[in-house]
C-alpha cells in the first residue's frame, strides 16, 4: 500500500521545500510538488497538477493538499475532470498544508491506505504546531502498563525522531500515549516539545500493550541514533 | 434572429480584444485588494483562446468553441480566474450542447449555467464582493428580457447593462470570499476585479449580437 502525496501551492519552491521536508520523514513515499505556474511564476498550473496526480496515484489513491484561494479551486477544477475511476482514489485535503503534508507523508510512509493518510492531515487542522511549555498530565484512570523514559538524543523528539516513533507506534494495534497524547499523531508527538532532558511517560490502558510501550519506550532511550 | 458559432467566435475574439485593452486596468484594481496579477492572468488565458481558434473545425457548434475556451482558459490563467471562468465556459457549453442556433431561451440557459458553475466552484453569494456580484444581475436582467420578448441582442445588452452595475456596486462591499476577504475593511471603496472582467465580457457578447443583428 502507497499512497501518494500531491503538494498544489502558488509557489514552486513551497511545494519543491515541502517535498524535501517531507521525504526526510517519508523516503519511499511518492510526493509530487505541483507548485506555479507553467512558466515558473507566481499562480497555479492545472496542468501540473493534473500531472502530479498521474504520477503520485499508482493504484492505492493520493492526497491532494493546497494553500490557498486559485490553488483550491484548480485542484478542484482538476479533481472534476478526472475520470471517474481516478476520482474515487482521490482525496482533497482542506488542512494547512505544511503541517497537514508531514502527518499525511507519515502515514504514507507507513503503509496506511488512503482514509487514514488523508485522516493523518487532517489532524493538522486547528494543530498547536508551538510545543506547549507545559508538561501534559500523565493521564489518569486504568493505566494498564507505563513506562518514564527520559529524552536523550541532542535535539529531542524533533522531525525525524518523532517520525520514527509515529512509524513504530503504528505498527502496533494497541493505543499508547505520550503524555497523554497519542503516540501515532506525529503533530501531537511534535507539539509536545519533548527536548532532551525531558522525562516522557508512555502508557497504555490495554492490558496487551506492554510490547508496545516497551518498544516505543526503548526506542526514545535509544536516543534515536543520535547523540 | 438566433446566435450561431460565429457569435460565439466572435464573442471569443471580442473579449479577447477587450480583456487586452483593460488589462491595465484590471490589474490595477486587482493590486489595490488582491495580489494584481487579474488584468495579467486574464489576458494570458485569452491570448491563448486565440491561438486555439484556428483549430475550430467549420462545423464546429456553439458548445464547441465554449468548451474549448473553457479548457483552456482552465489550462492557461494560472490564477483563481482561470477555474472560476473555465468552469463558468465549460457549463456553458454543457447548456447549448448539440443547439446550433441558440434563440432568447438558449441564450439565458448559457448565461445561468455559466453564473451556476462559478457559484459551484467559488461557493461564493451575492454580496460577496466577487464576480457573481456581476453575474446574477446579468442573468436575472436575461430572463427579465426574455419574458418580455426581447431579442438574443437585446437580451444581451440588458445582461451587459446588469453586470457593468453589479460590477459598480461592488465598490462599498467588504469581500467574504478570495484574496480580498483578508483585508476586511480596507477593501472598502475598491470594485472587485472579476466582476468588472465579467462586465467586459459581457458587453462583448452584447456587442458583437448587435453588430450580427444590424448586418
Amino acid at each position: 500500500m502507497t499512497v501518494g502525496l500531491v503538494f498544489v501551492s502558488h509557489s514552486a519552491r513551497i511545494a519543491e521545500g515541502l517535498v524535501d521536508l517531507a521525504r526526510q520523514m517519508a523516503p519511499d513515499v511518492a510526493l509530487l510538488a505541483a507548485g506555479g505556474t507553467d512558466d515558473g511564476g507566481i499562480g497555479t498550473s492545472f496542468d501540473r497538477i493534473v500531472s502530479a496526480i498521474g504520477q503520485a496515484d499508482t493504484g492505492d489513491g493520493a492526497v491532494l493538499l493546497c494553500d490557498l484561494g486559485s490553488a483550491i479551486l484548480t485542484a478542484e477544477t482538476a479533481l472534476e475532470l478526472l475520470g471517474d475511476e481516478r476520482r474515487s482514489r482521490i482525496v482533497l485535503v482542506d488542512a494547512p498544508l505544511v503541517e497537514g503534508g508531514v502527518a499525511a507523508a507519515v502515514a504514507a510512509q507507513t503503509g496506511e491506505d488512503l482514509a487514514a493518510v488523508a485522516a493523518a492531515a487532517r489532524t493538522a487542522i486547528g494543530a498547536n504546531a508551538t510545543p506547549s511549555s507545559v508538561q501534559e498530565e500523565p493521564s489518569g484512570g486504568a493505566v494498564g502498563y507505563a513506562r518514564v523514559v527520559t529524552v536523550v538524543n541532542r535535539d529531542g523528539l524533533h522531525a525525524r525522531p518523532a517520525a520514527d516513533f509515529v512509524k513504530l507506534a503504528s505498527t502496533f494495534p494497541t493505543r499508547v500515549t505520550v503524555n497523554g497524547k497519542d503516540a501515532k499523531s506525529l503533530l501531537a508527538i511534535m507539539a509536545l516539545g519533548l527536548v532532551r532532558g525531558r522525562e516522557v511517560e508512555i502508557a497504555t490502558e490495554d492490558p496487551n500493550g506492554q510490547a508496545a510501550v516497551d518498544a516505543l519506550a526503548d526506542l526514545v532511550a535509544s536516543g534515536f541514533g543520535e547523540d | 434572429m438566433s446566435l450561431g458559432t460565429d457569435w460565439v467566435l466572435d464573442w471569443v475574439r471580442a473579449s479577447a480584444t477587450v480583456i487586452a485593452e483593460n488589462r491595465v486596468e484590471l490589474i490595477t484594481l486587482d493590486r489595490e485588494i488582491g495580489d494584481g496579477d487579474h488584468g495579467e492572468n486574464m489576458d494570458r488565458g485569452f491570448s491563448a483562446v486565440l491561438a486555439t481558434l484556428d483549430s475550430v473545425a467549420g462545423d464546429a457548434l456553439p458548445a464547441d468553441v465554449l468548451k474549448l475556451v473553457g479548457t483552456t482558459l482552465i489550462s492557461t490563467v494560472g490564477g483563481a480566474s482561470g477555474p472560476l471562468f473555465g468552469t463558468a465556459y465549460l457549463k456553458a457549453a454543457g447548456a447549448v450542447a448539440g443547439v446550433a442556433e441558440l434563440d432568447g431561451s438558449a441564450v439565458v440557459e448559457l448565461l445561468r449555467a455559466a453564473r451556476d458553475g462559478i457559484v459551484l466552484r467559488g461557493k461564493a453569494e451575492i454580496g460577496d464582493k466577487t464576480m457573481i456580484d456581476a453575474w446574477t444581475p446579468a442573468v436575472e436582467a436575461a430572463d427579465a428580457a426574455l419574458a418580455g420578448g426581447a431579442s438574443e441582442a437585446q437580451i444581451l445588452r440588458v445582461a451587459a447593462e446588469a453586470a457593468a452595475a453589479g460590477a459598480g456596486a461592488t465598490e462599498p462591499l467588504v469581500a467574504r470570499k478570495g484574496r480580498a476577504s483578508y483585508l476586511g475593511e480596507r477593501a472598502i471603496g475598491h470594485r472587485d476585479p472579476g466582476a468588472q472582467s465579467t462586465s467586459l465580457l459581457l458587453r462583448a457578447a452584447a456587442d458583437v449580437a448587435a453588430r450580427l443583428a444590424a448586418a
